[in-house]
């Protein structure tokens, strides 16, 4: 009898917590099945660019080039096929959200509630690197078919997947609070996502560019997160993993501090 | 589930909004208790729903502050937030989901779990919506949107309602029943604000009404008191392009091309106005007689129509 009361108690108070919790559950839960519910578009259809990408590269490239010795290159191009992807629909998931309930005007049912600048952020960056991960994992199922990749470092590739993820979810949401229409994310997403992504050493070693677009290179923290996440299968790369997981981690802290500044605000949501 | 407390329902004081060099509210003060059904009038850009969105929090006020049940609405947001239920004047929905996902949804966002399932389906069954719980918002007609629209703000049982023209675009069915359904709340205990542009709806509901004209709120009392200041008969003349004799023209309480309208407390003014009118020769086109009603009383402070 006693127990069964403790037991009652305890199961009342994990009820009241997960009450607390409810608001930024409900939240993520929305982001999840709103991209969910069109898979088709948000995960299928990267996941066949990608693999169509390594077909036609790996089918190019295979034999002529070798970035690393022993590493055929059409393993090496997967990793980094992958990073991108990542990084791309982990954007792609909290701008899109953002820009479409803004336009659409649907963004007051959030705004009306009483979840905080933090619960909100926590909610559009879990959804975005949830995304990001699905789309990764997919393709990653996809390119074992062409060619079987080892992890030495799983760790590390997880780490930075999460965090790349992370980063470029914070980056989505600051895209989708500050753009006002569909045109101006576009511009965001062609004129900074894009090259960036392309210009970071997927398809190629930054070893063998120029020195001066060596340098260059470094400056793209996309650089160091598609580096880092290619050390984790092949045990090497251009920099040490830790240094980018610092870059990579000190990038997302700065811009989920921001983030949370202009939630905080107010900026461009409650004028 | 209401918060018992004295505390008023929602507390305005001396509330300013600027847009850029536009000035939508210029000091508003304004208490609602617990417990009422509010009327907010207003001719359109009167600055109702600047008002509505500053105590949601959907904007910030350049000067004053409100609170809700006490609970002020920038600094205590998330108690102010989980007292009150709003739907907005634009008809908005997520195209992502059907009526009742966004129902759960925005329960959740409020904390409330399975348990409120028992409410939701009560707001549904109330406003019509029962048998289009699994039907997408996209695919629902204008009046079925703002019905959900009605019923999101309703998920999380709030004590305090604000409806911004929730009638506009709703058919008399509806209209009907969505009354009945928040006069039913209201009698539970909820307080109630609502705008419209039907006066009749704000006559027949209401117990306190209040008007804002260019920012500034320039009536509030309840609704008897407004209508019998107001009280007696309307005498509505077609005379045409004349000028009143100046005997009449204090009792003249508006006039619309040609169409003369005059506020009268007994019947013998009618005989008055009228042998006016005939010393000064100006023919008697048309005459209408009615009572006086909200509507009238607005057109005299507000000289506008809604
Ligand atoms: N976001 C905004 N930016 C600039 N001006 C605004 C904005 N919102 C409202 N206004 C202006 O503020 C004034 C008050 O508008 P508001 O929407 O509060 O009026 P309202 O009383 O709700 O009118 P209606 O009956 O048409 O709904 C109007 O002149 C409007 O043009
Ligand atoms: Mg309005």
């Amino acid at each position: 009898m006693m127990r069964l009361t403790t037991m009652n108690t305890a199961l009342k108070k994990c009820f009241t917590i997960s009450a607390a919790f409810r608001g930024p559950w409900t939240l993520l839960k929305k982001e999840l099945l709103r991209f969910w519910r069109v898979a088709f578009q948000t995960v299928a259809s990267p996941v066949i660019t990608a693999l169509l990408y390594l077909l036609i590269f790996s089918h190019v490239l295979e034999g002529h080039v070798q970035v690393y010795p022993g590493v055929p290159y059409t393993a090496f191009l997967i990793p980094g096929l992958i990073m991108m992807s990542v990084l791309q629909n982990a954007f792609a998931n909290s701008s899109s959200s953002l820009i479409q309930s803004k336009v659409m005007g649907n963004i007051v049912f959030v705004l009306l509630t009483p979840l905080t600048h933090l619960q909100f952020f926590l909610a559009f960056l879990l959804a975005a690197i949830i995304r990001g991960l699905v789309v990764g994992v997919f393709i990653y199922l996809g390119a074992m078919w062409f060619v079987d990749l080892e992890m030495v470092h799983p760790s590390l590739i997880f780490a930075f997947a999460f965090l790349g993820s992370a980063l470029l979810g914070t980056f989505g949401i600051i895209a989708g609070i500050w753009a006002d229409r569909f045109d101006q994310m576009a511009a965001f997403q062609n004129f900074i996502i894009m090259p960036l992504s392309f210009l970071s050493g997927v398809f190629y070693s930054i070893h063998s560019l120029p020195p001066i677009w060596q340098k260059v290179s470094q400056l793209n923290p996309f650089f160091y997160m598609i580096d880092g996440f290619r050390y984790g299968f092949f045990g090497k790369g251009d920099v040490c993993p830790l240094i980018s997981l610092a870059i990579v981690g000190g990038s997302f802290l700065v811009l989920a501090w921001i983030t949370l500044k202009m939630l905080k605000s107010g900026y461009k949501l409650r004028a | 589930m209401i918060t018992p407390s004295s505390k008023p329902a929602i507390k305005i004081n001396n509330v300013y909004k600027n847009f850029g060099s536009l000035q939508a509210l210029n000091g508003v003060d304004l208490t609602i208790e617990q417990g009422e059904f509010f009327a907010l009038l207003g001719p359109n850009g009167a600055g109702k729903s600047t008002l509505i969105s500053i105590l949601a929090g959907l904007l910030k006020p350049s000067a004053g502050d409100i609170s809700v049940m006490g609970f002020d609405v920038v600094n205590q947001y998330q108690q102010a937030r989980q007292l009150l239920g709003v739907v907005p004047q634009e008809l908005v929905f997520d195209p992502f989901f059907n009526v009742r996902e966004m129902l759960r949804f925005q329960a959740g966002y409020f904390g409330r779990g399975p348990e409120n399932d028992i409410w939701v389906d009560e707001i549904l069954e109330g406003l019509g919506l029962a048998d289009k719980a699994h039907t997408n918002m996209r695919k629902l007609s204008g009046g079925m949107k703002r019905r959900a629209l009605i019923a999101q703000a309703l998920a999380h049982k709030p004590p305090v309602i604000v409806l911004d023209e929730p009638t506009a675009g709703v058919d008399v069915e509806l209209r009907q029943m969505l009354w009945e359904f928040i006069k039913k709340l209201n009698r539970d205990g909820h307080t109630i604000i609502l705008t419209t542009h039907y006066l009749e709806e704000a006559e027949a509901l209401c117990n306190r009404v209040g008007m804002m004209k260019q920012g500034n709120i320039v009536a509030l009392d309840s609704t008897a008191n407004l209508l019998n200041k107001f009280a007696g008969k309307n005498l509505r003349l077609t005379l045409g392009d004349v000028t009143l004799p100046l005997s009449i023209q204090p009792l003249m309480r508006h006039h619309d091309r040609g169409e003369f309208t005059f506020a009268l407390n007994d019947m013998a003014q009618i005989e008055f106005v009228l042998a006016a009118l005939r010393t000064d020769n100006i023919k008697v086109i048309d005459m209408q007689l009615n009572e006086a009603d909200l509507e009238d009383v607005f057109l005299s402070l507000v000289g506008k129509k809604l």
